[in-house]
């Protein structure tokens, strides 16, 4: 035991935590055997605790991480975040209150439900489900790396306390539901909070204040590079990183699950008021890459061994150990972990969902309501081990990799979910196409730049113009849904298997 | 009203308007500061249309 004080007070808090994840059930209590209960908690969480519940949903460990060491490492490019959780705002106001009322309407749980209903094909559905599941699995893999990091810059050995964090998880996944993320989530955003306005306090401070850490950056990094002739450069690779982001965000399931657990439309139409709140915490986090710059901690000897081990990963984890007493430095590893058990149980719940309304029940046999929860809470538990697995036998930059490609693959549901909200103009297997066509060419792209950019040069009418391979891609993929979808309604209109109302949609 | 949406857009991804690093602010280089700036404005311009268009009392 390296610190032990900061071991003490992370080991308490997460105890504390996990016991609220095993009471949580009791709260606001419901039929536990029903998967509404148990996998959407009801549809009753309010402005406040959706707040929370779809806070802790996206911002996570793996961004309070990750977002830090791109900018450690890489710079400016890294401030994608800020504009991202900004524009990801308008697309939640205008989609999702409707996507909800359509949920709650007819009984669905899950956006490929919506998606099936909406065009009676359940082949387009099982393209989403099988997008969103494997979008999902690199990203509850890398929400324990998250906490591995946190956990290794403490010196707790191995492998054993992340088992021991993750059995626990898929236990009270199991008895309370989402109940017990978004009770969690509460915790877990006040200790964020303490600890952001805590470092911004005491770390410039130390440091001599803001100008004089951003004096110590590299000149070249502070800034993106002023695009050479011909070419619109770093501009369009940061704005469509930001935009292409913010459009596959609440596409994920567990972002979907966190959205249709609201009890209104009203409630997910505040949050889009409330939630950029946020966004200004992510953007104070995200400079402490450059706080970790300016305080040298990559060539104090203390912390070699953690960035061999942990590369730019290890920036945030360093900096706060170098700048807080050790007490503190235990809270807020505490938070970071409990960032991470946040969506990693409401993913694992969104998979479930997704596996027993859009897998099981309609690929292999109907169920009643108690065996339907029974089986989703067993599949929440396998993705739990799945996750572990992927990280104690894969090499991390295969989750890395997975993560890079999930967000191009998911964006791909984009026109399926969110056209579908305001038009039924698109055909069930014209969108079926362009999904197809969009993941393929995601994928090749991302190959040809060996899984490691998100960011490929397209080359236009003798103009360069680099763009998040997402972004680029789900146009495409919009396209041809468009143009397939006029010959097939003229064809082979789908339009009688529409099971949702116009009046839904008003 | 729902074009002050747009606005959200206009204002958060006009990259080549915000890539400077003067003037600073509290030794903020503009590039940051703007962007931090841009998410009180934008929740702002949201919440005009969710007053405009929100029915209940």
């Amino acid at each position: 035991m390296t610190y032990p004080a900061a071991t003490i007070v992370f080991l308490v808090l997460i105890a504390a935590v996990i016991v609220l994840g095993f009471t949580a059930g009791r709260w606001k209590a419901g039929d536990m055997s029903h998967i509404e209960e148990w996998g959407l908690g009801g549809r009753r969480f309010g402005t406040w605790v959706s707040w929370f519940l779809i806070g802790g949903d996206i911002y996570t460990a793996y961004t309070f991480i990750a977002i830090p060491a791109l900018i450690f490492g890489a710079g400016a490019i890294g401030f994608f975040a800020v504009p991202y959780t900004i524009v990801c705002y308008p697309f939640l106001y205008l989609i999702f209150p409707k996507l909800w009322r359509i949920a709650q309407r007819h009984g669905y749980i899950t956006g490929p439900e919506f998606v099936r209903g909406r065009y009676g094909n359940r082949w387009l559905a099982l393209a989403i489900v099988v997008t969103g599941i494997f979008a999902t699995m690199p990203y509850i893999a890398l929400q324990l790396v998250g906490m591995q990091t946190v956990i290794g810059a403490l010196g707790l050995p191995g492998h054993i306390p992340l088992i021991t964090a993750f059995a626990v998880l898929a236990a009270f996944t199991y008895t309370s539901g989402l109940r017990a993320p978004a009770m969690i989530s509460i915790v877990k955003d006040l200790l964020i909070y303490l600890t952001v306005i805590a470092a911004i306090i005491v770390i410039p401070a130390e440091l001599g204040g803001f100008g004089a850490i951003f004096a110590k950056v590299n000149p070249a990094k502070l800034l993106l590079t002023t695009p050479p002739a011909g070419s619109s450069g770093a501009y369009t690779g940061y704005a469509t990183l930001a935009l292409g982001s913010a459009m596959a965000l609440f596409l994920y399931p567990h972002a979907t699950t966190g959205i249709l657990s609201a009890s209104g439309e009203r409630v997910i139409r505040r949050n889009a008021v409330l939630l950029p709140a946020y966004s200004i915490m992510l953007a104070l986090l995200a400079l402490l890459g450059f706080m970790a710059v300016a305080a040298g901690v990559a060539s104090n000897p203390l912390f070699a061994a953690g960035f061999k081990h942990y590369g730019p990963s290890f920036a945030v984890p360093a900096l706060i150990l170098a700048s807080f007493p050790a007490w503190f430095a235990g809270i807020a590893f505490g938070a970071i972990a409990i960032g991470a058990l946040v969506p990693a149980a409401i993913m694992a719940i969104a998979s479930a969902n997704i596996f027993i309304r859009d897998i099981f029940s309609q690929f292999f046999a109907k169920t009643g309501a108690g065996r339907e929860t029974f089986i989703a809470k067993l599949f929440a538990i396998f993705m739990i081990i799945g996750a572990v697995a992927f990280i104690l036998f894969i090499p991390l930059t295969y989750a890395v990799q997975l993560q890079l490609l999930g967000g191009m693959w998911i964006i791909q549901t984009f026109p399926a979910i969110a056209f579908s909200v305001f038009t039924r103009f698109f055909n069930g297997w014209a969108l079926l196409a362009g999904w197809a066509v969009g993941i393929a060419t995601a994928t090749w792209l991302a190959a040809l730049n060996h899984f490691a950019g998100a960011i490929y040069p397209f080359h236009i009418l003798g103009i360069t113009l680099p763009s998040y391979i997402a972004f680029a891609t789900v146009l495409l993929n919009a396209a041809i849904a468009t143009l397939l979808s006029l010959p097939l309604n003229a064809l082979a209109s789908d339009r009688a298997g529409d099971e949702t109302n116009a009046a839904d949609y008003a | 009203m729902r074009l002050l949406l747009l606005l959200v857009f206009v204002i958060a991804l006009a990259v080549p308007v915000f890539n400077r690093a003067a003037p600073a602010l509290f030794g903020f280089p503009f590039f940051y500061w703007y962007q931090i700036a841009a998410i009180p404005v934008s929740s702002a311009l949201i919440y005009l249309v969710f007053r405009a268009e929100d029915r209940e009392p």
